[in-house]
């Protein structure tokens, strides 16, 4: 057993672990942060993404080890003080989930898309960078939706977003 | 976005879903979410083998192993006399006599059938030492040839199952043979094709997961499970497999990740994980990796089929035959046999009048992992024969394939069809006007030769596909051999300040049961909808129900909702009129208010129902107190969705690669309560289809390992191969529900393969592809098309 | 996983010490491949040596004609290199299509080479633009380091430091992914400097990458996609698995070498 302590949501954490817990493990199993899920077991499907110091990873490719000081942010710590993430609006304005499995692993890539390549998002470069997320209900139109809205709103000069879909 | 609804809220509105802020936020909960005190993990040894005798299992050193707290085996099934899996859907022979089954154990009994077979179960205290332990553990096989050639099967020298020598589960007809074959004897011409209808592995995101947990002082067991039924699976689990009483079995299934059909059966794994929670005397919990959800979940589709469709000299078409061959794989899984009979053939005359069909279909056995229902489930194999066949026809006869589907639409309803089924109402004909405007059908000329100049072939490919929804009446299907009825239960609680509960039946894993069905409960109260939950997914909670697929949540489901609203309105009406003082009869119910006829007296709802439990203003022994009814609803008929589909592609001849171009989805659902919800299930459905046509396929060797066993070998459609959809709507109400509803979420599933494939085949201008139509499959064609091209 | 003992270094000096000292050690940079492999328990180390903690392993630098890397630099920091972007954009285009844009932010320079998995891309960059992979105890030349199917010519205890990039004048890169994996199914990196041109294959080789010497000799004669035109490689040693067979990969590395001399050569 080893010990881990790191930032996740703005909180200092620390756990003693087996050497071979992945991040997600910890963050489901040790801080019970079940928001952050596991979709498949080669690190394709994309279910498990968390920002760690900003930038979009693969959580079940990840050992918790290896993030010792690290700043993590999960689906659970996007909200800020109960006001949603302008990304979790726009997915659930656009209807960009169904069975919500994949979905925060979505909203945390979308994110990221977003902090990489601004707030005008085209269709093709939405569809490119969610390579690395599987999600097997919505087809993606409305997830490509709801990212070029979110993208917009993330740079504030979104119109209120149930006017903006009608 | 579409609305047809006078309110914001009411049916006919996009109304946002009320169940997404838990998932977007991070705390919907699944299964694998839960976590009981003193929980224990369950790790079951698989077969490595596609065809073994277990001559022994030796568990003696795993045991010792650090946190086992026990290894069980088929052997301790049997000591505990508990059943084995079942197959619900009885299917007769040609000659009358019934299917032959072979026995399904939860665990191997001398035998594993397919790789991932379940040998023998380990309990510890963590994961990690039960799979420890499961290494020490030695199996001594007697390894088998394996049957994995879907064709062949019938044909080999081994034997998966000693009840079925011929590995023949059974060979089942439908339709008018004798009329049939005077139709091709009469024919102009005959269109003939061979088709493989690819294996596909479902791939919820959400791998299906099992908690077991036994209260040893109520003796009771409590199993929380990834299921789309979880009333059904208690009463497997209770009445066949012998778990324990209904009364003693609560099963909960959660928020459930995506089932596609693949969470309706009763596996293996959630009936050990509740069985053995009482033997090891703690809760045992079973997460199914992705590895082995390839291994062990249903598959779906794997037909191989000869089609023909019979001519007139005006075009018209005269019969229609197939003959199928259907790979079930090892064991027959909850509704297998269902899916190549009566869910296929009663569909193979697709929207078209053909006054002569006959089906023959072969069932077998083979080493691989059960098949049952997929999204569309028989469908999408009934569509995929009918909509090659009929495009071909088209092509060889020298017709516009949208104009030879218009010419032979069935145009008058009801229609009764030579294989079962009663068409009740539908317009083909407008859906695939409107398809072929959105595609922008005039200028597709232009198009393929800008695609040409490019060094790029580019085709058209239409599917008009139907389907048959709600796997209903329970008469019905019960004289088709379904073991149970398949209506659906609600109960609307009416608590006294007047929020209401909505108890159902249904189970929603991403079909949004929650928005659309609080939005049909508060347009007929008049309440608003945030004054709604809707309750479902537990058998304490929800007495009885029979489950979501087959499309039917909102013709059956939801219908079931609706008449126990009526009754809730009917006793309503009688508080209202002890308290209105007027008569029973002169109460009416409008807009959230009862009102007597002429007055102005009216009760606000929410007043209704305090004074039906306040029962201060009528006798109880006049009028029972309490404001809550239920219902159970059987409909009168199948649904019938039906539209067009028509699918653009430009194909790369350099590389092999295919690129949708468009998409046009035109639907016919019958009414629609929210269009948002609909069209999302549209997409979803369409982006399997193209991943049966495109990309999917489970992929076994002659020794039967699954080689396509990951998503680094099985292709999982993605964003960037998949455009934006363009989807319309037409309306005919379904005359068969209260509601007019026929079902949308099969719809894209269905449609989509036979779209893709024939556009590939327009493009390509010869019909030598199979699906899935990968990059080197389709480059390998198009040199065949280009060498033509140059001979031309 | 099997168990294992896990240590974080924070410099490539105490690393080689700990791999030297623990029994049955691995390195572990990005951890995109060991880590899978090691969930399906098919790598069992004893000891995982993190190097996530080695600040001197990190960095992208000019060096005269050369564009040096640290062994630990993600894929995405290369990609959004604007050194790289400027001085070898076709390296820079290669990093940014590896894998997908989560994978790209723990996957390493240094691990997909000294992995020298038979579909990596990085291999195709460094054989075609003559890298250099210095390790912390010598140098070697790509010709040289990759030697077969995840095979290098590291040593017992050798650790890459960083990998050299000479400037080419012309250089780019295509790939056609595995749709299911998003692998190199074939990937052809091309560069010319000065009258020398190296065209290299990842993907397809049952050995590993390789260089295409009859395209070489083409581009020799004038560096256009249209000297490539009629020049089939041979589908001997090519792979063959579902997704592709030795033809059809022989096929696409021509296709891929065209497209990729077209980017080289902005057309």
């Amino acid at each position: 057993m080893a010990t881990v302590s790191m930032t996740v949501n703005g909180k200092a954490v620390t756990g003693t672990i087996d050497s071979r817990t992945l991040l997600v493990q910890f963050l489901r199993e040790n801080l019970r942060l079940t928001g952050t899920h596991v979709g498949c077991d080669t690190s394709q499907c994309g279910a498990c993404v968390v920002h760690v110091d900003g930038k979009a990873i693969k959580s079940c490719t990840t050992l918790a080890l290896s993030l010792e000081g690290a700043s993590v942010t999960t689906i659970e710590g996007l909200a800020v003080n109960g006001t949603l993430h302008p990304m979790q609006e726009a997915f659930r304005e656009h209807h960009g989930l169904q069975c919500g499995y994949c979905t925060p692993g979505m909203i945390m890539a979308a994110v990221d898309i977003v902090n990489r390549r601004g707030h005008a998002l085209d269709e093709q470069t939405i569809r490119e960078d969610l390579d690395g997320n599987i999600c097997r209900c919505t087809g993606y139109h409305n997830i490509v939706k709801a990212i070029a809205a979110g993208a917009e709103a993330m740079g504030g000069k979104a119109k209120p977003a149930r006017q903006a879909a009608e | 976005m579409s609305s047809q609804s006078s309110s914001a809220t009411g049916i006919g509105a996009s109304v946002r879903r009320k169940e997404d802020h838990r998932f977007i936020t991070g705390q919907g909960r699944y299964t694998d979410d839960i976590n009981r005190p003193g929980q224990a993990h369950a790790y079951f040894l698989r077969s490595p083998h596609a065809h073994a005798t277990i001559n022994k299992i030796d568990t003696k050193a795993a045991a010792k192993m650090p946190g086992v707290l026990g290894i069980f085996t088929g052997d301790d099934l049997t000591a505990d006399k508990v059943g084995g899996l079942i197959c619900g859907w009885m299917i007769h022979n040609k000659d009358g006599s019934p299917m032959r089954a072979g026995a399904h154990p939860a665990l191997a009994q001398g035998k594993v059938r397919y790789v991932g077979d379940h040998v023998c179960v380990i309990v510890a205290e963590t994961l990690a030492q039960a799979r420890d332990a499961s290494e020490a553990i030695v199996v001594d096989y007697g390894v088998l040839p394996a049957v994995v050639d879907t064709a062949s099967a019938a044909k080999a020298k081994t034997v998966v199952h000693v009840e079925a020598p011929d590995n023949t589960v059974f060979n089942w007809h439908l339709g008018n043979k004798d009329e049939t074959e005077k139709a091709f004897k009469a024919a102009k011409h005959v269109t003939k094709l061979d088709i493989v209808n690819n294996r596909l592995v479902p791939n919820p995101m959400e791998p299906r997961a099992a908690v077991g947990d036994y209260d040893q002082g109520e003796g009771a067991f409590t199993l929380y499970t990834t299921s789309q039924n979880p009333h059904v699976a208690r009463l497997v689990l209770s009445a066949f497999i012998g778990i324990a009483p209904e009364n003693k079995l609560r099963v909960i299934a959660p928020d459930v990740g995506g089932g596609f059909g693949s969470k309706i059966f009763i596996y293996a794994e959630e009936t050990v994980c509740v069985w053995v929670a009482k033997k090891v005397g703690r809760p045992v919990k079973w997460t199914s990796d992705r590895s082995e959800a390839f291994l062990s979940d249903a598959h779906g589709r794997d037909h191989v089929t000869h089609a023909e469709l019979a001519t007139d000299a005006d075009g018209k078409i005269t019969g229609l035959r197939v003959k199928t061959t259907a790979n079930l794989g090892a064991y027959l899984s909850t509704f297998s046999s269902s899916v190549p009979t009566y869910l296929y053939a009663p569909l193979l005359s697709g929207s078209y009048d053909i006054p002569a069909i006959y089906a023959e279909v072969d069932a077998v056995y083979t080493n691989t992992a059960p098949v049952d229902a997929y999204r569309g489930a028989g469908r999408p194999e009934a569509t995929f024969v009918v909509e090659r066949l009929v495009e071909v026809a088209a092509r060889e006869l020298g017709k516009d394939p949208a104009k030879f589907r218009m010419q032979n639409y069935i145009k008058k309803f009801p229609h009764q069809t030579p294989v079962i089924m009663m068409y009740d109402a539908g317009n083909y004909g407008a859906a695939m006007k409107k398809a072929l405007e959105i595609i922008d059908y005039k200028g597709v000329g232009k198009r393929k030769r800008d695609s040409a100049r490019n060094g790029k072939l580019r085709g058209i490919g239409f599917s008009s596909y139907i389907e048959a929804c709600g796997i209903a009446p329970s008469a019905a299907v019960g004289s088709l051999g379904a073991g149970v009825g398949l209506w659906e239960s609600a109960e609307v609680r009416v608590n006294p300040i007047g929020t209401v509960e909505v108890l159902t039946g249904s189970h929603s894993h991403g079909q949004g049961h929650e928005t659309t069905f609080a939005q049909l409960v508060s347009d007929k109260l008049g309440i608003p909808i945030e004054n709604v939950s809707i309750v479902h997914g537990d058998t304490d909670k929800v007495q009885m129900g029979m489950g979501t697929y087959g499309s039917r949540s909102g013709a059956v489901g939801m219908s079931a909702i609706f008449r126990a609203v009526d009754k809730v309105i009917a006793k309503g009406k009688k508080v209202a009129a002890y308290v209105l003082e007027a008569d029973e009869a002169d109460i009416d119910f409008a807009d959230g208010h009862f009102k007597v006829k002429g007055t102005d007296k009216t009760l606000d709802f929410g007043s209704c129902a305090l004074q039906a439990y306040v029962a201060h203003k009528f006798n109880g022994q006049d009028l029972e107190p309490g404001l809550k009814e239920g219902a159970f609803y059987d409909p009168t008929n199948f649904t019938f969705p039906a539209g067009v589909h028509i699918c653009e592609l430009e194909i790369d001849p350099a590389t092999g690669t295919t690129r949708i171009e468009r998409w046009a989805a035109v639907d016919d659902f019958g009414n629609v309560i929210n269009p948002m919800i609909v069209e999302g299930q549209v997409h979803g459905g369409i982006a399997q289809g193209v991943g049966q046509a495109l990309l999917e396929g489970a992929k076994y060797n002659s020794d039967g390992q699954l080689v396509t066993a990951s998503f680094m070998d099985y292709c999982m459609p993605r964003a960037g191969d998949l455009p934006s959809f363009d989807v319309g709507m037409t309306v005919t109400p379904c005359p068969s529900n209260p509601l007019g509803i026929k079902g949308c979420g099969e719809a894209g599933a269905i449609a989509a393969p036979p779209a893709v494939i024939n556009a590939i085949t327009d493009a390509l201008g010869h019909e030598d592809i199979a699906m899935p139509a990968t990059p080197q499959a389709v480059w390998r064609a198009a040199q065949k098309s280009l060498k033509r091209m140059a001979a031309e | 996983m099997y168990a294992f003992t896990f240590h974080r270094p924070a410099t490539a000096r105490q690393a080689a010490g700990l791999l030297a000292k623990k029994e049955d050690a691995k390195l572990l940079a990005g951890g995109h491949t060991l880590l899978p492999t090691m969930k399906q328990r098919l790598a069992s180390p004893g000891a995982l040596v993190d190097l996530g903690g080695c600040a001197d392993l990190k960095g992208i630098e000019r060096k005269g004609r050369n564009v040096v890397i640290g062994a630990m630099t993600t894929h995405a920091e290369v990609a959004a290199s604007p050194l790289v972007q400027e001085a070898i954009p076709g390296l820079a285009y290669l990093a940014s299509h590896i894998g997908d844009p989560h994978v790209r932010n723990r996957g390493t320079i240094g691990g997909s080479v000294a992995n020298n998995d038979p579909a990596a891309d990085y291999p195709a960059a460094c054989l075609a633009l003559g890298a250099t992979i210095v390790t912390n105890k010598r140098k070697i030349g790509a010709d040289e380091f990759f030697t077969g199917l995840y095979e290098t010519a590291l040593e017992e205890g050798e650790i890459i430091t960083k990998i050299a990039f000479p400037l080419a004048s012309k250089a780019a890169y295509a790939k056609f992914r595995n749709p299911a994996s998003r692998y190199a199914l074939v990937g052809v990196f091309v560069a010319k400097r000065g009258s020398d041109v190296r065209v290299a294959v990842t993907g397809a080789g049952e050995g590993g990458v390789f260089r295409w010497p009859e395209a070489e000799d083409a581009l020799k004669t004038r560096f256009t996609a249209k000297s490539l035109d009629g020049l089939k490689a041979s589908a001997k040693g090519i792979n063959a698995d579902m997704h592709a067979d030795a033809e059809y990969r022989a096929h696409l590395i021509g296709v891929m070498a065209k497209e990729a001399v077209a980017r080289a050569t902005g057309k």
